[in-house]
């Protein structure tokens, strides 16, 4: 009994006053981006303090880590093999899961701020923000799959592992900014702020942005989908008139 | 001045954000490209399409969107040829008619197969070997007739026409008289023809002229001053059906990308006009043909050599 005991309090102590000692108080530059017809990409400017107690001794060293994620979806990701003589897509595997967007930035290189564990409990890092279940049996290496969409996201800047780009100053106040791409799509964007202490989450805070398409770009999205008939039809109207006038304009021009 | 190349800087850099596509696009790429197939188009009388659907797919813009937008581009460029062809009575309406009722039929089918194909991840496969197949075989016949023809003219010998003969085409029932081209065949052909280029029109994203206007020549034996004409009015029902369905199943027309396109597109027609009535029929059509063979052996490259990635990433159905 006793022994038991001690195991739960050498297992919860170092959690439970940590938890009431400090806090996270968040600021974004904006919490809503507006999908416009010149949207080209927007910088979040996130910044926030950290708050304590005046009696808690604060151990080990202080990390923070932000993470800002898309919507999430299925994704297909399939490979190319040479089938006779021509590269053509053969094998296909399905994550369940995976976020359109996910940036992740530290105040210090990932593995000194965060311990393995707490990734995988949280899901912090983008490998751990990918939720994949089951392979087909005839795939043998499914880890090349999850590795390659993270390859290419990332070299279209939908995945950011941006390390030592969380500025924290004395211990309290904490900066970083991240660049949200121009290929972005609508959804809620959650945006998580990780504070630790010798690679334990000590605390953390969530909250939202909301990335929407406006104005022209949601009429003719909801448009499309909604009345997709009517949509077509615009559509067709539109050339019908821009050809009619393309040829009577220059008519007129010959003539004139 | 200084001033100015801010201007010209700021007016460089104009992304516009595609609703349907959701990718940011430079503005002057988009109206640059649909100048640059204008021109060709009108030099050529060909829709273009057949360029402009791989230039979009190299500029990022995703297959589906690419294909079915494309078609939407054609229906304008198609409406301000035909009506030049028209006010110069050069289209068989009645034969135009018959291809029709079989492009329609091929569109639907093109349209199903595309979305088949595009579930078993295929399609960039399907689109691509067709473009390599009908352009390598277009471009190789399109070349070698333009060179006989060029040496013809150079020996000055007299141009040598036969005699139309009579082809399996005469022998089929349902015959019907097309006044404008001076035919009385069955209609049974021109319905195969539109047919087939209904499908192509869904599959590729294109017209279908390059393969049409050969063929209502060689197949059907159709006087050369009304086929031009009578395409453009076939491939304005074909591609503006693909749209609809295109707009209805898929959701993949990109209004703004179309009316981009298609802003660039009628201009550099003009310009192409009157470039193509300085040059020589043989010449041109020789440049055409290289240009053909050009883009095939670009996209058959593509399928020989091994990609830099080897993985692509999509949607799955029914998401």
């Amino acid at each position: 009994m006793q022994k038991l005991l001690f195991f739960f309090l050498a297992v919860f102590l170092p959690f439970t006053p940590a938890f009431a000692a400090e806090e996270v108080i968040l600021g974004l530059s904006q919490n809503r981006v507006a999908i416009t017809a010149d949207f080209d990409g927007s910088e979040i400017l996130i910044f926030g303090a950290i708050k304590r107690d005046a009696a808690t001794s604060q151990v080990g060293p202080l990390g923070v880590v932000i993470t800002i994620q898309g919507p999430s979806q299925p994704l297909t990701v399939r490979r190319k093999e040479k089938k006779y003589g021509i590269w053509v897509n053969s094998d296909a595997l399905e994550i369940d899961s995976a976020p359109a967007f996910y940036a992740v930035a530290t105040s210090a290189p990932f593995n000194t701020v965060m311990t393995h564990t707490q990734d995988l409990k949280f899901h912090v890092s983008i490998p751990h923000a990918i939720r994949s279940v089951g392979a087909p049996v005839h795939i043998k290496d499914p880890a090349a799959f999850s590795q390659a969409a993270i390859r290419i996201r990332r070299a279209n800047n939908l995945y950011q592992v941006l390390e030592n780009t969380v500025d924290i100053q004395q211990e309290t106040l904490f900066q970083t900014s991240i660049a949200l791409p121009s290929n972005l799509t609508e959804g809620v964007y959650k945006t998580r702020v990780f504070l630790t202490r010798d690679r334990e989450v000590v605390t953390h805070f969530d909250t939202l942005i909301k990335v929407q398409k406006v104005g022209l770009e949601r009429f003719l999205f909801n448009l499309s989908r909604e009345r997709p008939l009517i949509y077509g039809l615009l559509s067709l109207a539109i050339a019908i008139i821009a050809g009619w006038g393309a040829s009577a304009f220059f008519q007129m021009f010959r003539r004139g | 001045m200084l001033d100015l190349g801010g201007k010209a800087a700021l007016l460089i850099a104009m992304q516009i954000y595609l609703p349907i596509a959701e990718v940011s696009v430079n503005v002057f790429l988009l109206l640059g490209l649909g100048g640059l197939v204008g021109i060709l188009s009108g030099m050529f009388g060909v829709g273009g399409g057949f360029l402009m659907t791989p230039l979009l797919f190299f500029i990022g813009i995703p297959p589906a969107v690419a294909v079915a937008t494309q078609a939407n581009q054609i229906v304008a460029s198609s409406v301000s040829g035909l009506l030049a062809h028209v006010r110069r009575k050069t289209v068989d309406f009645k034969m135009g008619i018959v291809l029709l009722i079989g492009g329609l039929f091929g569109a639907a089918m093109g349209v199903v197969l595309f979305n088949y194909v595009r579930s078993t991840g295929q399609v960039d496969l399907m689109v691509t070997l067709c473009y390599v197949v009908f352009l390598g075989i277009v471009g190789a016949l399109m070349f070698v007739e333009s060179l006989r023809a060029i040496h013809r003219s150079r020996k000055g010998g007299p141009v040598v026409r036969k005699r139309r003969q009579r082809t399996w085409v005469q022998t089929m029932p349902f015959k019907m008289r097309f006044r404008t081209s001076g035919l009385y065949i069955s209609v049974i052909p021109p319905a195969i023809v539109g047919l087939c280029v209904g499908i192509l029109a869904a599959v590729m994203g294109v017209g279908g002229g390059f393969i049409m206007i050969p063929a209502m020549i060689y197949i059907l034996g159709m006087p050369t001053k009304v086929v031009i004409g009578t395409s453009l009015f076939q491939i304005i029902f074909v591609t503006g059906f693909t749209t609809l369905l295109h707009a209805t199943t898929n959701y993949t027309v990109d209004m703004a990308l179309a009316v981009l396109l298609l802003i660039g597109g009628v201009f550099g027609a003009q310009f192409g006009t009157t470039i193509g009535l300085k040059l020589k029929a043989e010449q041109l059509r020789i440049l055409l043909a290289m240009l053909v063979l050009l883009v095939c052996g670009k996209l058959a490259l593509d399928l020989l050599l091994q990609p830099d990635e080897l993985f692509s990433l999509s949607a799955p159905e029914g998401h």
